[in-house]
This record gives structure tokens, C-alpha cells and sequence, in this order.
């Protein structure tokens, strides 16, 4: 991102910060922030049932006549050329009805690359998909094998023989370093934060930790691998894809193979979890352009290493914090300076220094984070990006902080709670952190701990707790939309093409429209996950909920507006002004006189028409340039470490957490419970083995990258503090990636409190603690 | 994956001959399959002898016999297992995952090959063990889960399975069967060390059949013995190292020990030096290091597994410990 984007960016925050509040959004608080029936209610999800059974169509299982199956080879070198290549034994094998490379491939465009400024572009990279003879990273695909059968082209790709010519690769972090470079901005903030003499205020700063953190590569890995199910039909492209980008993806391939937006259709009504993964990658491309030159549809199922090697993680970290406090523990200097692998064709920032710019009120601050270029896999985000590692590094830097002050860690965090934000002096829009502290405190027992490392044991095992904050920004898409219909019935319809990975996005939204509408749950129904219905931007940043809340809303506006014009005179709503209804029992009555109702079907019966349809429009988040929007989190821990082996074994988590109202109380828990339980796995397993060597991803498979078993995943409670944020629409922040925030520094954290070792290099295994 | 045939072995008799021809012989698949679709290995036919006879039964001698079909599963569950084997019992359960165990026959845990990362990876990585010759990419590569004791230059991969340390300690015997007839091994001898040919795991001829595992009765020190596994999450994951151990005492001195380590070396590691280093000595601690550090007087840490040393140190003394606590 560039100076021109810090310009803009900080302008509009200039303009805004002389805006009344209440002609932003959320100037006027959404009134379902209190009036609630179904919302705030636990509801099953409206796919649940569905999958259960095995009914849900998942990308990889669309039916098609005439299917092939793709299969790709990877290259085995990080940077270099094709000097050979023989693809006539893949090509004579059975079953084998294409084998393209850079030779055949048609020439595809560079796709649009994804970012808030276009939402129709989804490119993680930026590098030429399999266009010329040059290899770029160990890993990229060099041949696609179509084949009759999966099985068939698996063999096959076997038989395609490559012989390279290497040219020096840059696979190396510590040398990578050294021409590290460093960005104007992260995201739409400015990278270099210099604000109060930082350095000077820590070196006469009464107490002190100054340390290195380190966070290594993690590769995605939801249940569902990557999956598309791709057929040309007329010269339109129509993918059947898992993706949590439906719009987005549509948008790109149309410039890549030069058709026009209306020739591309996606859908992609299930999604076996995203998590930032299930966007788009070489894997539809080159699935686009083999059906293209095959004449036939294919299926492209990536294998568990094909995802490795093709589908981007979080990057590795290596973050330094220090942080200056007074004697009663107010932080008077916070320096975060880091590393992170971000390779010139990468396009996604991992944001880990932006962590500790809102959670306390520092006096100064020196905060900025570069990029080391090498020739790897391009970065991509990864469930809560930046915050994730960054508050590995800043909660445990607090945690020594708070050690070195021989202070209760909760009452450090207290002592230093941001009021406003500390850098910008916005106001908050709500938070509520330390009250998240206070109910996940007394739900483990805090009071339990004792400060004195080491000192609790039963047997063999140490045992110790700790804590954390963790945070996560608010963020609304602009230009989703939905469109709500209502049927002759008096049913409501709600339309859009927004993600179901999973986490109960139709579910919300139809508790969400029934009661804006006024309508029992069971009038509602809401459709998602298709291209051809309307425009929804993607499913990240945690955002959509919030985006799809405020396109209803307003889609909803626009339709009482549409009735009271249809209701004309004959209407017990006579002469009312929309302003002067809402939407009650199936209809719409008089705010001032409720007996004055009519509803829909009567309305729409009178009027002669079948149904009446309206689009709303999210619009432009500018709240958020206005105040200070977090979601934030009290994450604690208790757990055992073997004096023995090393080995940890985490016994509690209990994650408190404050993002406004809560829409549904079992889709949430689930979203918090799952994301801590990623949380969980970047603390004690999970781990890219990249052979330095080579550049070329070891682990690559559930054998060798390890995710969390049941066992290692303890008793969770979820609590959370339900105070509305009346910026926001139902009063709602987001709640999809907070949780996975702050959980590997509580374990951490605790680990010293059970041993007295600090241990800054995540994942922590036994080794690193005998 | 190549294509291949799949014929249910109708008899030993016939397993064996059709091996002879090159057929493979795939018991519960678990490991052989992955194997094959990998292309690691090869094969134009799979005799499947999982449905051979898989029975339990004691022996003359008062041991026990288990068919090589047996699944892991049953073996675990198995009552006279349980009560008189019982360090067996736990090494299965600590091994894969339910499913797996399910699956999995006893002569195809035995044959199961090493988890580097790097004998898996055909297209990216030399390996001695896949490729004879090409080099070892986990010499300085990854090796945190490699070997520390009887390792090679050609090779430093290790022996993945919790039974066979059970089957160590146990002192069983293994059942072949092949072309030239029937023979009986002890288990500590059946696999090989890499020395310069690390695609040899075992002593098993072309052809040869595992029939069977034979434990003797157990002794005053396999009644009371005892698996640790140490691995790197709770289940589900191979032992970085392991330690099947056991011990009997008489007036407050070691009379016999047993321990076998896992995760060390290409072959479950019977560690008969320090058992023979604890005979007649006092039960403690001091004597425990004692003894499992003489073991490992030869060992060999790699870049990245030196931390094994400690930790099978550690675990031994624990173990042993423990053992000689329950004793009391
Ligand atoms: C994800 C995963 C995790 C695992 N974790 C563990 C673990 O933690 N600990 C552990 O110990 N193991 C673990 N395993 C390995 C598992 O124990 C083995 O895969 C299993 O025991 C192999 O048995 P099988 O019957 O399926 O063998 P197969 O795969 O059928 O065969 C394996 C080999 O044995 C040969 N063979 C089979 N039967 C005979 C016979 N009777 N005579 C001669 N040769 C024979 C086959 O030809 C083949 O070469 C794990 C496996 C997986 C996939
Ligand atoms: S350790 Fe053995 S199995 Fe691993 S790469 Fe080296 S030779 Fe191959």
C-alpha cells in the first residue's frame, strides 16, 4: 500500500473527526439493538440438518455429465526454469485426456488482486500462472493432468517428467532479513508510528521487558480441502467452487480469461471452512482454463499437499517488544518493531504491529514492521491476521511486564485500559475489555493463581495459569446487498450472495429479518452463496454479518417505503409517513397508535400483486474512520506441565469476550470455541515445516502438521458481556476471528506461571522446555 | 496410483506363493496404501492375508500366540492381554487413532515403515531407504523425530511403532513362514540397522509370511511394566520417544529389568545394557540414570533431536521409579 493510500485514509479521518457523530452510521442506534425476539436467542443453524444428513452439495460433489479430474504437478525448485519437459508417458496413460503446461496453457491474465478498494478482485498473488518456462516458488504448478477418473489422473501426473535449471533462490529468513523492506502502510494504516519520544521514555522507563517473539509459518487446513467444479457453456464460465469470495472470484476470472462480469457464474452455497483459505488460488484457474482446452468440465480437488503448496498461511513473525512502565505500572513507552515474510507477490498484509496501537493507552509509542522477500508460496490471511500474532507478542511482553512489576497481570491491563484510542484519540465506540476481565476471571478462579512461578504441583506436573487480551478491529464491507422479497403469503425472502463456511451466516440473518420485518421465525427463509443473486463483497475480516445486517436493514427500509406507497388510502395506515410505521405482526402499524395495521398480504392482495421486492446497500463504513472499533477478549488458561517430558496439557480456557450484542448465543460459542481452539493450536503444535534448504514445504500432511486433537482441546467456557455498541448495526461487532486472538500468549503466559520458563518462540514444544 | 490387483489370500500356503511371484501382502492397508497412492511404493498385486486366521490363543508353554491378522485393536482389548501383558495393551492403545487401530493387523505393524518427511516426499527429496544412493536429506535436514542410537550416515530414520517396543521388552518371537518353510526370530532381531543399505529394514526373506507373535509367560518384571509415549500432542501423533519398562524386585534389589525404547532407532532398541547395569543394585533414582545413561553412552544427536537424550533419560527414570514406588 502506498503514501497515496495514507494520504486519503488520513484526510478522510480528518473529516470525519469534524463530522457529527449522528450523521454517521449508527448516528441514530439501530432500535433491534434492544427490541429483540428471535436475535439473542440460541438457534440451530438452518444448514445443520442438512449436512448432517449428507444432503448439502459441496463444491467437489455437484453433479456433471462428462467430468473430468484435474491433477497437478508441482514444481520441485524454488527459482529457476523448465529446461525439460516430457509429458508423453502422462499423456499415453489411461484414461488421460489433457496434460497442460506453459506450452498449451491459453494465455490468462494476472488476476485483480484482492484488497477493500475492489471488490471484485480476489488475487493473492501477482505472479503469471503458468505462462512461461520460470519457477517462482517450490511448489507451483508446472502441469495439470486431466483424466476419467481421480485415480487415473493422480498416476498420471506421476509420469510427467520435468528436469530443472535452478537459479539461486532466496529460502532463507535470517538472510532474507537483511534486505528486509518496509512498507507505508499495513492495511489503511500508516506502517511507521512514531509518537511521544518512545525510546528516549523507555530507556528512563523505572521498569522494563525488552524481548523477541516468534511466531512460525501455519498452513490452512479446514476440513474440506480446496474444491471446484468447473464447465464452460456458451462461453460463459460457471464454477461450482468452495469459496468464501463468491463475487470476488467471479470478478477475477472474468478479467483473467477476458469475459465480461455477466459471463462468470460461482456458486457457493456450503463451504467446509474457510478461515481465510477458501479464496481464490491458481487452483481455479488453471481448472478454468484445462476444462476451456479440454472442451469438458472438470473437477479440481486439491490434495492436503497441493493445498500446502498452492493455498497460502499466516506468515512467520519474529517481533521484538518493548514496553517502558512507571513504578504503579502505567506504560510510558511501547516499542513493537518486527519481521514478517512477505514476499513482493504476495498481496496480503499480516498486520501484527497494528496489535498494540489500540488494546492500551501508552504514552508513546515507536511501531513499525517490515517484510522479508523471499522466493515462497505467497502469504495469505489466516484466521484474525496480525492481531493473531501480535498479541502473542504484546500479551506476553505484558505478562513480563507485570512479572517484573510483581503486579496481578489483570490489574496491569487495567491500570492501562485505553479510554480513547491512545494513538489517534478517537473515541471508543464501546468497550468494555476490562469487564470481560472481571467475568472470565472469576469464571476460571483466578483467584486460585499464585503469582510465585512454580509453585503449585501435583506429581510430576507444574501447574500454572495466565492470561491475555485479545482484540480484533470492526470492519462493515461496503456494497453488499440483499434483497428482501415478500410472497403473497406475507413470507419473507432474503436473498444475497454471501459465504456459509459454517459459522451460521443464513441462520443470523433470518433471525436478524424476522424481527426487523416483524415476522415468527418460520415465515423467514434466506438464501446465500450464489453470484447470480445480489452483490455481496466477502466473507473476512469478520465483517459480513455486520455488512449483511446493514444491507437488510436498509433493504428493509426501502420496502416499508415501497408497502406504504402499494397501501395507497384504503389502509388503516392512511396518511402515515414511512417514518411514522415499523414493521409489527406481519405488517407494518403505526409507531404512535398500534392498532392502525395492516399486513402484508393484505396490503399486497389490495394492491393485485404476487410480491414485493427491495434491495438495501451496506454503504460506507465511515464509522470507523470516526471511532475506535474493536472487539476485544479476557482470555484464560489453566494447564499442567510435565516436569518429566515437558509435555503441556492444558486443562481450562475460558475466553470472556466484549464485541457488542450477541446475535445468537450457540453460533457464537461455537464461532469463539472454534477460534480458540486455532488459538490453541498455534500455541502448543502447529507449525510449516519449511526446508530452508529448498524452500519446499516438509509438512505436508495431517501426519506432519499438527492441528489439535480432542485431547488436547480441554473444557471451554464462553462468556460474554452483550453490551450493545450502538456504532454498529444490532448493536453487533464481529465475532468470527476475535477468538483465536490473545489464546496463544494466555498459554504462554501460564506456562511461566506453572515453570517460571518463559518460552517466546511459538509452537511450544517439549523440547523447547526440558 | 497404479492400478493393481487385489486377490483375498485363499491360505497361507497361497499368500506365500503368490508373494513369491511379487505380490505385496497388505494387511489392514493403513500404511502400505498411503505408500502406494504416494508412490513411494509400487505394486502390481496386493495379497490380502488380514482375513487369515486372527486368533489369540495360549501357548504350550504357558506364552501366548496371536495370529498376525489380529487387528490392533482386539489385541488391546483382549482380556489375557490385559491382565498379563499389560505394558502391550497400553503400547497399541497409545498408537494411531481408534480407526487406524481398527484396521491395523499385527504382522503389518511390524512392517511398517519409517515417517520421514523426507522418504515420503518422491519428488522433492533424496532418501537412501527410497532411492538407494541418491543421499539422505534428513542428515541436515529435519530429524527432530530421527534416530540417536545405531544410525547411519546412509540413513537416521527410526522405527515407528509402540507395539513392537512392547514386543521388545516382551522378548516375543516372530512367526515367518515363506518359500523355504516355516522359521521362528526374536523381534529384537527381525529389524535391521540402516548401516549402508537402509532400504534393508529386516531379516524377512522374499516371499516370507508373518504367521504369528509369540510372548513368552510373563515374568516378574512384565507384570509389573509400564509404556510412556512422549509425543508432541495428546494422541493421534508418532512417539518422539517411548519407553516400555519393567522391573522386579526381591529384599529391596533389582532382580530383572526390562526396557525398550521407541523413537531412538531404526529398530525398537532393547536396552540390555542398562538392564544388565541395575541387576542386584538398589531401586533409586541414581541407579536409574546410571544405568539408561550407560545405554546411551553411544548415542548420536542429529541437529535437531538432541533434546532425545535428555528426555529418554528422563522418562526412564520416571518410569522406573514409578514402578519401583508401586513395588513398595
Ligand atoms: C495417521 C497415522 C498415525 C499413526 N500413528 C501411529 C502411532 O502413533 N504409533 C504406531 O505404532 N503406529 C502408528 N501408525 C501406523 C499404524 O500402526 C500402521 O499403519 C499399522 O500398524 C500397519 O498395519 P496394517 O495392517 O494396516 O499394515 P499394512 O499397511 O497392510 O501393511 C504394512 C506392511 O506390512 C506388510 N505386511 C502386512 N501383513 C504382513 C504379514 N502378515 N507378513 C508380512 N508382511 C506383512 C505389507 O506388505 C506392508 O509392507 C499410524 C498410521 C497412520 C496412518
Ligand atoms: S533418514 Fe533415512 S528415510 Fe529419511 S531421508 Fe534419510 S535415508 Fe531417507
Amino acid at each position: 500500500m502506498t503514501k497515496l493510500q495514507n494520504a486519503i485514509v488520513g484526510g478522510v479521518r480528518a473529516v470525519l473527526g469534524h463530522v457529527p457523530a449522528s450523521w454517521l452510521p449508527g448516528g441514530t442506534p439501530d432500535p433491534l439493538i434492544d427490541k429483540r425476539v428471535a436475535l439473542g436467542r440460541q438457534q440451530s443453524r438452518v444448514d445443520g440438518p442438512d449436512k448432517v444428513r449428507g444432503a448439502a452439495q459441496f463444491a467437489a460433489e455437484v453433479p456433471m455429465d462428462d467430468l473430468l479430474y484435474a491433477a497437478f504437478v508441482h514444481s520441485t525448485i524454488a527459482r529457476g526454469n523448465i529446461a525439460d519437459l516430457d509429458v508423453s508417458a502422462a499423456e499415453a496413460a489411461p484414461g488421460v485426456a489433457l496434460v497442460m503446461t506453459y506450452r498449451n496453457t491459453p494465455k490468462l491474465g494476472v488476476p485483480p488482486t484482492v484488497g477493500l478498494t475492489n471488490l471484485k478482485a480476489a488475487g493473492n498473488h501477482t505472479l503469471p500462472i503458468m505462462q512461461d518456462p520460470e519457477i517462482r516458488w517450490n511448489g507451483q504448478v508446472v502441469a495439470v493432468v486431466l483424466a476419467e477418473t481421480r485415480e487415473q489422473a493422480d498416476h498420471a501426473a506421476t509420469l510427467v517428467r520435468v528436469r530443472y535449471a535452478s537459479a539461486p533462490a532466496r529460502t532463507r529468513f535470517e538472510e532474507g532479513k537483511n534486505s528486509a523492506y518496509t512498507p507505508e502502510s499495513i492495511l489503511v494504516e500508516r506502517n511507521r508510528l512514531d509518537k511521544g519520544d518512545a525510546r528516549r521514555k523507555l530507556a528512563e522507563a523505572a521498569f522494563k521487558v525488552d524481548a523477541v517473539y516468534k511466531t512460525p509459518w501455519e498452513n490452512h487446513n479446514p476440513i474440506e480441502p480446496h474444491a471446484a467444479t468447473i464447465v464452460w457453456r456458451d462461453g460463459k464460465l460457471i464454477v461450482h467452487d468452495a469459496t468464501q469470495m463468491i463475487n470476488a472470484t467471479a470478478g477475477s476470472l472474468a478479467k483473467v480469461f477476458g469475459l465480461k462480469a455477466d459471463e462468470v457464474h460461482v456458486s457457493s452455497p456450503y463451504v467446509g471452512g474457510g478461515f481465510g483459505a477458501k479464496a481464490m488460488w491458481d487452483h481455479q484457474i488453471l481448472g478454468a482454463a484445462a476444462a476451456k482446452l479440454a472442451g469438458r468440465p472438470v473437477r479440481v480437488t486439491l490434495s492436503r499437499a497441493s493445498m500446502h503448496r498452492l493455498v497460502g498461511g499466516r506468515m512467520r513473525t519474529e517481533q521484538r517488544v518493548a514496553l517502558g512502565a512507571d513504578a504503579e505500572g502505567r506504560l510510558k513507552a511501547l516499542l513493537h518493531h518486527g519481521y514478517g515474510v512477505k514476499p513482493r507477490h504476495s498481496v496480503c498484509d499480516e498486520g501484527f504491529s497494528l496489535t498494540g496501537r489500540s488494546l492500551y493507552a501508552s504514552e508513546s509509542f515507536d511501531v513499525v514492521q517490515h517484510y522479508v522477500d523471499l522466493d515462497l508460496l505467497a502469504n495469505s490471511f489466516m484466521r484474525g491476521p496480525g492481531e493473531t500474532p501480535g498479541t502473542f507478542a504484546i500479551e506476553c511482553a505484558m505478562d513480563e511486564l507485570a512479572h517484573a512489576l510483581g503486579m496481578d497481570p489483570i490489574e496491569l491491563r487495567r491500570r492501562n485500559a485505553a479510554t480513547r484510542d491512545a494513538v489517534s484519540g478517537a473515541p471508543h465506540s464501546q468497550n468494555a475489555m476490562m469487564e470481560a476481565y472481571d467475568l472470565g476471571a472469576a469464571r476460571i478462579g483466578w483467584s486460585r493463581r499464585t503469582a510465585e512461578p512454580g509453585s503449585r504441583r501435583e506429581g510430576e506436573w507444574l501447574i500454572g495459569m495466565g492470561c491475555a487480551s485479545g482484540t480484533f478491529p470492526f470492519t462493515r464491507m461496503p456494497g453488499t446487498s440483499a434483497r428482501i422479497t415478500i410472497d403473497g403469503n406475507g413470507d419473507a425472502h432474503v436473498a444475497s450472495a454471501a459465504h456459509e463456511m459454517g459459522m451460521g451466516t443464513a441462520t443470523v440473518q433470518r433471525q436478524h429479518a424476522a424481527d426487523r420485518l416483524g415476522l415468527p421465525l418460520d415465515r423467514v427463509t434466506v438464501t446465500i452463496g450464489d453470484s447470480s443473486l445480489p452483490f455481496a463483497s466477502f466473507a473476512g475480516g469478520s465483517s459480513q454479518t455486520a455488512s449483511l445486517a446493514a444491507a437488510v436493514s436498509a433493504a428493509s427500509g426501502k420496502l416499508a417505503v415501497q408497502l406504504m406507497r402499494l397501501a395507497g388510502n384504503d389502509t388503516p395506515l392512511a396518511g402515515l409517513k414511512p417514518s411514522e410505521v415499523e414493521f409489527a405482526d406481519g405488517g407494518l402499524r403505526s409507531v404512535d397508535d398500534p392498532a392502525r395495521h395492516e399486513s402484508f398480504t393484505s396490503i399486497l392482495r389490495r394492491a393485485g400483486r404476487s410480491e414485493l421486492s427491495a434491495i438495501g446497500e451496506s454503504g460506507a463504513p465511515l464509522e470507523i474512520l470516526k471511532f475506535s472499533m474493536h472487539s476485544t477478549s479476557a482470555i484464560f488458561c489453566e494447564l499442567r506441565v510435565s516436569d518429566v517430558t515437558g509435555e503441556i496439557r492444558v486443562d481450562r480456557l475460558v475466553g470472556a469476550f466484549d464485541c457488542g450484542r450477541i446475535l445468537n448465543a450457540k453460533t457464537a460459542a461455537s464461532q469463539f470455541k472454534g477460534g480458540m481452539i486455532m488459538g490453541l493450536g498455534m500455541a502448543l503444535t502447529e507449525e510449516t515445516l519449511l526446508d530452508e534448504r529448498t524452500g519446499r514445504i516438509m509438512s505436508t500432511s495431517l501426519a506432519d502438521y499438527h492441528v489439535p486433537v480432542h485431547l488436547d482441546v480441554p473444557d471451554i467456557d464462553v462468556l460474554w458481556t452483550d453490551i450493545p455498541d450502538p456504532r454498529a448495526p444490532l448493536g453487533a461487532r464481529g465475532i468470527g476471528e476475535i477468538g483465536t486472538t490473545g489464546v496463544a500468549a494466555a498459554i504462554a503466559n501460564a506456562v511461566f506461571n506453572a515453570t517460571g520458563k518463559r518460552l517466546r518462540d511459538l509452537p511450544l514444544t517439549l523440547d523447547k522446555l526440558i | 496410483m497404479r492400478t493393481f490387483e487385489y486377490i483375498r489370500a485363499a491360505d497361507r500356503a497361497d499368500a506365500v506363493a503368490r508373494a513369491r511371484r511379487g505380490a505385496r501382502f497388505l494387511g489392514g492397508g493403513t500404511n502400505i496404501v498411503d505408500l502406494l497412492r504416494q508412490n513411494v511404493e509400487q505394486a502390481s498385486e496386493l495379497v490380502d492375508v488380514s482375513r487369515l486366521d486372527g486368533a489369540i490363543r495360549q501357548s504350550d508353554g504357558g506364552g501366548l500366540l496371536i495370529d498376525a491378522s489380529v487387528r490392533n485393536a482386539a489385541l488391546a482389548a483382549h482380556p489375557l492381554v490385559r491382565r498379563r501383558y499389560p505394558v502391550l495393551s497400553r503400547a497399541l492403545l497409545a498408537g494411531a487413532s481408534a480407526q487406524i487401530r481398527n484396521m491395523a493387523t499385527v504382522g503389518g505393524n511390524i512392517l511398517q515403515r519409517t515417517r520421514c518427511m523426507y522418504f515420503y516426499d518422491v519428488e522433492g527429496a533424496r532418501c537412501n531407504k527410497r532411492q538407494p544412493g541418491t543421499g539422505c536429506d534428513a542428515l541436515d535436514g529435519f530429524n527432530r523425530y530421527h534416530a540417536i542410537l545405531g544410525a547411519s550416515d546412509q540413513c537416521v530414520a527410526t522405527h515407528p511403532s509402540d507395539m513392537c517396543v512392547a514386543l521388545a521388552m516382551l522378548d516375543a518371537l516372530i512367526h515367518l513362514s515363506g518359500p523355504d518353510g516355516k522359521r521362528s526370530i526374536r523381534l529384537t532381531d527381525f529389524h535391521v540397522l540402516p548401516n549402508a543399505s537402509p532400504h534393508i529394514e529386516t531379516v524377512l526373506k522374499p516371499g516370507e509370511l508373518i504367521t504369528g507373535v509369540e510372548l513368552p509367560p510373563p515374568s516378574d518384571a512384565v507384570t509389573h511394566s509400564e509404556y510412556r509415549k512422549v509425543r508432541d500432542r495428546s494422541s493421534y501423533a508418532f512417539a518422539l520417544i517411548s519407553v516400555a519398562g519393567g522391573l522386579a524386585l526381591t529384599d529391596g534389589r533389582v532382580t530383572e529389568a526390562r526396557i525398550a525404547l521407541g523413537g531412538v532407532a531404526a529398530r525398537p532398541w532393547r536396552a540390555a545394557r542398562a538392564e544388565a547395569a541395575l541387576i542386584g543394585v538398589a531401586p533409586t533414582e541414581e541407579a536409574f540414570l546410571a544405568a539408561i545413561r550407560e545405554e546411551l553412552a553411544d548415542a548420536q544427536p542429529l541437529s535437531g533431536n538432541a533434546f532425545k537424550i535428555v528426555l529418554v533419560e528422563r522418562t526412564v527414570v520416571a518410569l522406573l521409579a514409578a514402578l519401583a514406588g508401586a513395588h513398595q
